[in-house]
């Protein structure tokens, strides 16, 4: 019983013509392992499976992946909570081309990243010692600064699949937003004037696949209505 | 700068607006419309055609028109970008999309107006 069914994705370019599902059977021993865990134990039994990993406790955003069909980050997301009639199914973050097994090109999703101008830009000369905000000024960037950028919300967004060109993301809108928020910077009109194109903001129809996966239980929706609401607000 | 030639308004933030404001103004006809049907059940021809004879009722209906083009043209233009990534295919569905939707209004501008 403690044989768990892992089924998961696996392509070499150099080799495989196709993608392929691999099936697994782990001994977790009756434990409710971190599915990363689990990938290891995959690991022991066939070295060559590739994923990637770091820190192992959410903070850094490797290991995003598709477990059992819904994003997330596999070091902080116990078996018991994706595992359905002890089966589970690995795949790699939808919508980024695939570089190996569950490793993904992460290049157009940086791209959107960086088409945000994700840094505090102000051009008043610098005081002495800091620009000071008051602590309700500071608590506008709760809920937005905490982004890891693991790509789990931009991959489950269908926006984010047809136009990635296009389309900044959730992940990207949510930085895009902080920086608005903030009181130190003053390239908010600069900001706004390079998303209201029908795409780069307006793609996004709403449906908060991002706040159903995020794994710090951020809300980019909420972030994309502000920054409708500020667009709103400056161009009327 | 993502840049765009097919879409209504050329910037996202107007056809957004125009979309929710389009669609306001739908569901308030439609209400009207499924409230007028449901007080009047033994409806003939005369009263639905008094109906339209008022210049209120005309004005309300061509914005109504006029509210499913702009509705329209803004839904199926963010479809077709969505869907048809050939540029030869998208560009083709869009020109026939905007040509129905003139036909459709003209049309109904007729049928409004014409008797």
């Amino acid at each position: 019983m403690s044989n768990l069914q892992v089924s998961v994705y696996r392509y070499n370019p150099e080799t495989d013509s196709a993608p392929y599902m691999q099936e697994f059977q782990v001994d977790t021993k009756d434990r409710d392992l971190m599915v990363l865990d689990v990938l290891h134990l995959m690991k022991e039994q066939d070295s060559g499976l590739a994923f990637r990993r770091s820190c192992r406790e959410g903070v850094c955003g490797s290991d995003g992946m598709n477990m059992n069909g819904k994003n997330g980050l596999a070091c902080i997301t116990p078996l018991s909570d994706v595992v359905k009639s002890n089966k589970l199914t690995l795949r790699p973050l939808p919508g980024l081309p695939v570089i190996r097994d569950m490793v993904v090109d992460m290049g157009l999703f940086y791209k959107q990243y960086e088409r945000i101008q994700p840094y505090l830009q102000n051009d008043t000369p610098a005081p002495a010692i800091e620009r000071l905000q008051s602590p309700e000024e500071r608590d506008k960037l709760d809920g937005l600064y905490e982004c890891i950028l693991c790509a789990c919300c931009s991959t489950s967004c269908p926006s984010f699949w047809w136009n990635p060109d296009k389309f900044v993301g959730p992940a990207g809108l949510l930085q895009s937003y902080r920086f608005l928020a903030d009181t130190r910077d003053t390239a908010t009109r600069e900001r706004l004037t390079n998303l209201e194109d029908p795409f780069s903001v307006f793609r996004c129809r709403g449906i908060m696949n991002c706040v159903a996966v995020c794994p710090k239980g951020l809300n980019p929706t909420r972030a994309i209505g502000k920054i409708r609401e500020m667009l709103l607000a400056d161009a009327t | 700068m993502v840049t765009n030639i097919t879409s209504f308004g050329r910037s996202g933030l107007s056809d957004w607006l125009m979309q929710r404001v389009s669609a306001v103004i739908l569901a308030i006809y439609a209400v009207f419309i499924v409230a007028y049907l449901l007080f009047n059940p033994n409806l003939d021809y005369y009263a639905w055609s008094g109906l339209f004879d008022q210049t209120w009722m005309r004005i309300f209906s061509l914005l109504a028109f006029v509210s499913v083009a702009a509705h329209a043209w803004i839904g199926l233009w963010t479809v077709t970008t969505d869907y048809l990534k050939s540029t030869r295919l998208r560009v083709g569905v869009q020109t026939l999309i905007i040509l129905a939707i003139f036909v459709y209004l003209v049309w109904g501008i007729q049928i409004l107006w014409g008797a």
